[in-house]
């Protein structure tokens, strides 16, 4: 069963054009999530495509998680709000999940070797890396809000670019 | 003792060995962190009289407590050893990740001695530490060594600090790069790791970085992010230091045609403005940095198409007004090639514009130029140049491999009295007769022409000093700059974070709440005199006397005309003046020798001290 619809999906979203890669998420979701600082236990990833890309990614709440379909123990589900959830009795670390998910959110932990991956804050009071990201790249929106911000842009552009003004001489 | 981890490597290159070192809790305190522990290393490894590029010297790398915290801009590490290019101290400060990563994988620093018998890198992953064959990087470009050091480990996120094919060939303003645009500069430490057939150095860390006081050190720096958004780096956000441009060609100290002019009539064409609407493709941030002031320029079309490079004001200037080119396409291409094969920029600027001046003097013709029409402002030529020097190809490069000061030996004829160097180190962006306090910080700077080590310029250019002249008291600005960004350097702070901290106040609750120590305002500053007594201890100890802290002929001996400056010069005796009142506001002699009543006091060996 989908979790979701497309209509109210809400996912933290990353604007590459303002992600300039300073990888503060990654300090800020160890902090928060277990009060010690190191990146490798980050659940969001900052990705930097050399010369001029960069982006951070973290989970996409997709409605038909392969993660949770490539599970062998039934360790993963899904929330109805699209969170992922990973029973840590049953995972046994062996890596599906994370050879699964097309975006590279799923990881294991360095030292339990467990599936770990990004919980949505839930059991905090807001998103964290979206709060303290400095760029103000990062936004927890719905995909068809994301969309229509790209709409508007690509109107506002065009609008520039072309004689039309709005008014005056 | 948090922070620091109290655990460093001791790698011998020649025996083949890795070993574990405590780190002394009371050295830590004393030295702070970087800076700081890299004069206590060189000072106790490096006999005197030591090759720079024999077995005997040692480079050694080394954080500040900060590495690895979310402190703004604290990523930082430094790698020093005795300098190829100066004989003196030589150190120089990067970025990017590998700060962090040393610091997780449990380890303040390394240091490294001896001579690997072929091409080697070390490889640091946690608790296990190896020394691997480097052969299949050796004669690659910094560039590709990093990705094919990640690939056979894979890795991407792997962080290498490496060295080029100008490393390797020992060219002594040979540089280090780590995460492709970050740099450890300057006084040539490239070479030394050539020298000991070091490739580079790769780290991965996955352990949690300890500070002592774990939220309230989240509590400061979350309030420091905020204000790293405000005005004090607003330039490094936006423009980017090349915003410099048109301020400095303004004040008449925009260093031009090699020194002899302070304003460039080409300046709007490579300002910072014009190269955020041109050029720059992207701004780009190191780990933890909310800042983020690298401009990433891309050449759109002409023969560069496609060339990426990050540009700062240094770099820019150098290589661009400096030799009176005015062309981005070419400074981009330049800045790439120094950074993939493995030149200082700085250094590269100020050599190939010694090479321009000595050509249009007629000092040297087109059979040592490779062919190339070397005069000023022929940006093709100075793109060329570049790739000889960095390559030691042909007689160009031969002449000009190793600096403009050993180039100017080697040439004879005078023409030392236009290199323009302090301790053969080439000097930075800002003219030396229209900025005369800056001169005397760059002169007296321990490893040679800097504007990093007391930022002195900083008075001149808000004009709380007359900059056209000197006297006694100057030395105490330089010295107080000194001891202050001493600190700095050992912390690692990026010094774009100055503005952010609310004062020096904050800067001791910041390390003492990464460290648990109990540094106050004075204690912090007396640490940094400490650090760079130690570190002028190290030059005399190598042979260093009054002499070294001059600027060269030029600044004396020429009146600068330009359109802001009318017959600039500086006056010999005001600047001994000035020198001695440096010296003398540090309690040394007037022959710049601290004397034993202060290294006593710093609780330094005072056996060098008179």
């Amino acid at each position: 069963m989908a979790a979701t619809t497309s209509r109210s999906k809400e996912i933290i979203h990353c604007d590459p054009d303002k992600c300039n890669g300073c990888e503060v998420c990654e300090y800020v979701c160890s902090w928060y999530h277990g009060g010690e600082i190191n990146w490798k236990r980050s659940r969001i990833r900052a990705v930097k495509i050399e010369p001029i890309y960069s982006i951070a990614i973290t989970c996409r709440k997709c409605d038909e998680p392969v993660c949770k379909s490539a599970c062998p123990r039934d360790a993963i589900s899904q929330n109805a709000a699209g969170v992922i959830h990973i029973d840590k009795d049953k995972c046994n670390g062996c890596g599906w999940c994370v050879e699964a998910c097309e975006f590279g959110v799923m990881k294991l932990q360095q030292d339990t070797r467990l599936a770990f991956c990004c919980d949505y804050c839930e059991d905090l009071d807001g998103l964290k890396c979206v709060e303290l990201c400095p760029k103000e790249a990062l936004s927890y929106a719905s995909l068809d809000s994301v969309g229509f911000s790209s709409a508007v842009e690509a109107a506002a552009s065009l609008i520039a670019d072309s004689k039309v003004s709005a008014g005056g001489k | 003792m948090k922070g620091m981890t109290g655990k460093y490597l001791k790698v011998d290159l020649t025996e083949g060995t890795v070993v574990v070192a405590d780190l002394p809790e009371d050295v830590a305190k004393d030295y702070i962190g970087g800076y700081g522990l890299a004069a206590w290393t060189l000072y106790n490894e490096v006999p005197a009289g030591a090759d720079p590029l024999g077995p005997d010297n040692v480079i050694c790398m080394w954080v500040g407590p900060c590495a690895g915290t979310v402190t703004p801009a604290s990523s930082k590490y430094l790698v020093a050893a005795k300098s190829a290019l100066t004989g003196f101290i030589g150190f120089g400060i990067s970025s990017g990740g590998i700060g962090q990563e040393l610091r997780a994988a449990g380890y303040d620093g390394i240091v490294v001695k001896g001579k690997a018998d072929r091409p080697v890198y070390i490889f640091i992953d946690d608790d296990t530490v190896s020394i691997k064959d480097a052969g299949f990087v050796w004669g690659k470009t910094t560039w590709e060594t990093e990705d094919l050091i990640r690939g056979r480990h894979s890795d991407e996120k792997l962080r290498v600090a490496a060295i080029g094919p100008a490393g390797e060939k020992l060219v002594r303003i040979a540089n280090i790069t780590n995460d492709r645009n970050r740099q450890v500069g300057r006084t040539g430490m490239g070479a030394v790791m050539g020298s000991k057939n070091l490739k580079a150095i790769a780290i991965r860390g996955t352990k949690s970085v300890e500070v002592a006081d774990p939220q309230g050190l989240w509590d400061l720096a979350r309030e420091m992010h905020t204000r790293s958004m405000g005005k004090a780096t607003e330039k490094y956000r936006h423009y980017g230091t090349p915003v410099n441009v048109l301020v400095h060609n303004k004040l008449g100290c925009l260093p031009t045609r090699n020194f002899q002019q302070g304003t460039f009539e080409g300046a709007d064409a490579v300002s910072g403005e014009r190269m955020l609407a041109t050029h720059v493709k992207k701004v780009t941030a190191c780990p933890a940095c909310p800042i983020g002031c690298d401009h990433i320029n891309i050449c759109q079309d002409g023969p560069w198409k496609g060339t990426a490079a990050s540009m700062d004001y240094e770099s820019l200037e150098l290589l661009g007004p400096n030799c009176g080119v005015d062309d981005l396409d070419a400074l981009t291409k330049a800045v790439e090639l120094c950074d993939t094969l493995g030149v200082d920029t700085i250094s590269a600027g100020g050599t190939v514009s010694w090479a321009m001046e000595a050509y249009e003097k007629g000092l040297i013709g087109k059979e040592e130029t490779n062919g190339l029409d070397l005069r000023f402002g022929n940006a093709e030529a100075m793109v060329e140049a570049v790739r000889c020097l960095c390559l030691r190809e042909g007689k160009l490069g031969e002449l000009i491999g190793d600096g403009s000061a050993e180039a100017a030996r080697r040439l004879g004829r005078d023409s030392y009295k236009f290199a323009i160097v302090n301790k053969d180190m080439e000097w930075g962006a800002y003219s030396m007769r229209s900025l005369q306090t800056a001169t005397l910080g760059f002169a007296t700077s321990v490893r040679g022409a800097c504007y990093l080590r007391s930022g002195s310029y900083q008075q001149d250019v808000k004009g709380t000093v007359d900059r056209y002249s000197l006297d006694e008291s100057r030395g105490k600005i330089v010295s107080e700059g000194e001891d202050l960004y001493a600190v700095i350097d050992s912390a690692i702070w990026c010094k774009f974070t100055r503005g952010v901290f609310k004062g020096e106040e904050e800067m001791a609750e910041v390390l003492n709440l990464t460290t648990g120590f109990d540094y106050d305002v004075e204690s912090m500053i007396k640490a940094g005199e400490r650090i760079h007594n130690l570190a002028k201890l190290f030059n005399i100890k190598h042979g260093a006397s009054r002499k070294d802290d001059y600027p060269p002929p030029r600044a004396f001996e020429e009146k600068m005309y330009d359109d802001v400056n009318d017959g600039a010069i500086i006056d010999r005796d005001q600047y001994d003046a000035a020198l001695t009142g440096y010296y003398r506001s540090r309690d040394w002699s007037d022959e710049g020798i601290p004397t034993k009543r202060k290294l006593a006091e710093l609780g330094l060996d005072t056996s060098l001290g008179v």
